[in-house]
């Protein structure tokens, strides 16, 4: 290949890892806005997250598009072959973490609508370590770091056991109170929501993993779902 | 030559080729030098080539890869000033030691080259011409039938069953590249190395080489030398990456192309090479 078809190799890759690294900077800026939306009760910022997703969906589609054109015409291989193929992967788990924040916001508009519930605290806690994972895993992943990327999956044991706790008070506070059940019910899914998004963003790391060391990690360090 | 003590043959790693993990080593290479007068074209080649499957040859024109394709038949012989140093074993038989039969050598490791080269005679007496002069056959009936065999081999059989008295050179060039390959079975042979078999045909053409060599390995041990990553990835069990008359690193097929263990074969795979 001479030197002008390796720049441009280059520069579509760079463009691919732009692209997903943008998607992943609007899932981070979703989840963050949802969880802000619900911590302040801010049914206007619940409300952009949703009028948002259409862009982030199209975001995954240009991956996509970026990716099948780079296999299509450039067959690429080994540590190229592994970004291509971990990129591939991480675009729909990213697009699925905007999904899940846009699940919050909507139970954000509809608790907001409600009297408040004091139970917020765990749940804001929840989603700073979810924040937090996203944030680091794409950091992880920029670098190539595995080392990073591994460190992340451990915490996901820390969202897990928080949604167990989460669970626990809110069916309790149901049978305590029952007329807090609807409110209680909506935290009950926003918890799960922050819980799935740990699983997804372990994904990711797993990814990262794999493109920096092509090492295929997945289901092999769960013990959970 | 080497003592075999210190023989240390890069390993490759087979985790998902079961086929790999059982098969016998065909060809043993120990410390192998070889030098154009005072240019050394391989340095301290070490490798071993399993039976019955295809290994490919990858690395930068000048690398030595044919060069080392050639010395597993004693092709280089032929070229005045040439030196090989080490030790080359076929079925544990050192084909370079004194009294080593070259003719019996090339009648078990035969050859296809990067370019056909059909003698200008019919089909039939090209793929019977190493039948003939090694008076392999004792009846007319069974050259025809050793010539039909080699033809369905080489999967040309049905494309010229109907015109084995016409010319080879009407053939079109994958027909030719085939009918080589149908000259070189022939003679039954254990090895079949490949030089660059399809760097001049179509991708039609190619395909039908490709899929060709993949049955014969059913059969044979095949050794390509292949400018075409791509190629190297469709039909080889194995891959060898060369450097500067160096062997980098021996790796299955699919490690090669999806995490080689060297950066150097890293850099070439993906195309960053210099």
């Amino acid at each position: 290949m001479s030197t002008e078809v390796h720049r441009h190799l280059d520069q579509e890759l760079d463009a691919l890892r732009d692209a997903v690294l943008r998607l992943g900077g609007e899932a981070e800026a979703a989840l963050q806005r949802a969880m802000d939306s619900l911590a302040n009760r801010n049914t206007e910022e619940a409300r952009e997250v949703l009028e948002h997703d259409d862009a982030i969906d199209q975001l995954e589609v240009e991956v996509d598009r970026r990716a099948i054109d780079i296999f299509a015409l450039r067959q690429p291989a080994a540590r190229d072959l592994r970004f291509v193929m971990s990129v591939t992967k991480m675009a729909p788990v990213l697009e699925r973490i905007a999904d899940h924040a846009c699940n919050i916001a909507r139970a954000a508009i509809d608790l907001n609508d409600e009297p408040e519930l004091n139970n917020h605290m765990r749940i804001q806690e929840m989603g700073e370590i979810a924040s937090s994972m996203l944030a680091r895993a794409l950091d992880a992943f920029t670098r190539g770091d595995a080392g990073a990327a591994r460190e992340v999956i451990n915490r996901d044991a820390e969202i897990n056991s928080l949604y167990n706790q989460i669970f626990h008070d809110l069916i309790e506070l149901m049978a305590k109170e029952p007329s807090t059940a609807t409110r209680d019910a909506r935290l009950l899914f926003v918890a799960k929501h922050l819980e799935r998004i740990g699983d997804y963003v372990t994904d990711i790391c797993e990814m990262t993993v794999f493109m920096a060391e092509a090492a295929i990690i997945k289901h092999s360090h769960r013990d959970d779902s | 030559m080497t003592p075999q003590a210190t023989f240390t043959a890069p390993k490759f790693e087979v985790k998902s080729h079961a086929s790999l993990r059982s098969a016998a080593t065909k060809i043993a290479v120990e410390h192998l030098n070889f030098f154009y007068g005072k240019t050394q074209a391989l340095k301290d080649i070490s490798i071993e080539i399993p039976e019955r499957q295809v290994m490919a040859f990858i690395g930068p024109s000048g690398c030595g890869k044919t060069t080392f394709l050639r010395t597993l038949n004693r092709m280089n012989d032929v070229i005045p000033g040439t030196r090989v140093e080490g030790k080359i074993t076929i079925d544990s038989d050192d084909i370079y030691a004194a009294g080593a039969d070259v003719v019996d050598l090339r009648r078990k490791v035969g050859m296809v080259f990067q370019k056909s080269n059909p003698f200008p005679k019919s089909i039939f007496d090209n793929v019977a011409y190493g039948l003939k002069i090694n008076r392999v056959t004792s009846s007319r009936s069974e050259l025809e039938g050793r010539v039909e065999e080699a033809l369905k081999d080489a999967a040309l059989w049905n494309e010229v069953k109907d015109r084995l008295k016409s010319s080879a050179l009407g053939l079109s060039g994958g027909q030719q590249q085939r009918l080589c390959i149908a000259r070189a079975l022939a003679i039954r042979p254990e090895v079949i190395l490949m030089d660059e078999p399809a760097s001049a045909l179509d991708p039609i053409a190619t395909s039908k080489i490709e899929e060709l060599i993949v049955d014969l390995k059913k059969q044979y041990t095949i050794v390509i030398v292949t400018h075409n990553m791509q190629q190297a990835a469709r039909v080889s069990d194995l891959t060898a990456f060369f450097l500067l008359g160096k062997l980098i690193e021996v790796n299955s097929t699919e490690k090669m192309f999806t995490a080689p263990n060297e950066k150097l074969t890293e850099d070439y795979i993906t195309g960053r090479f210099g």
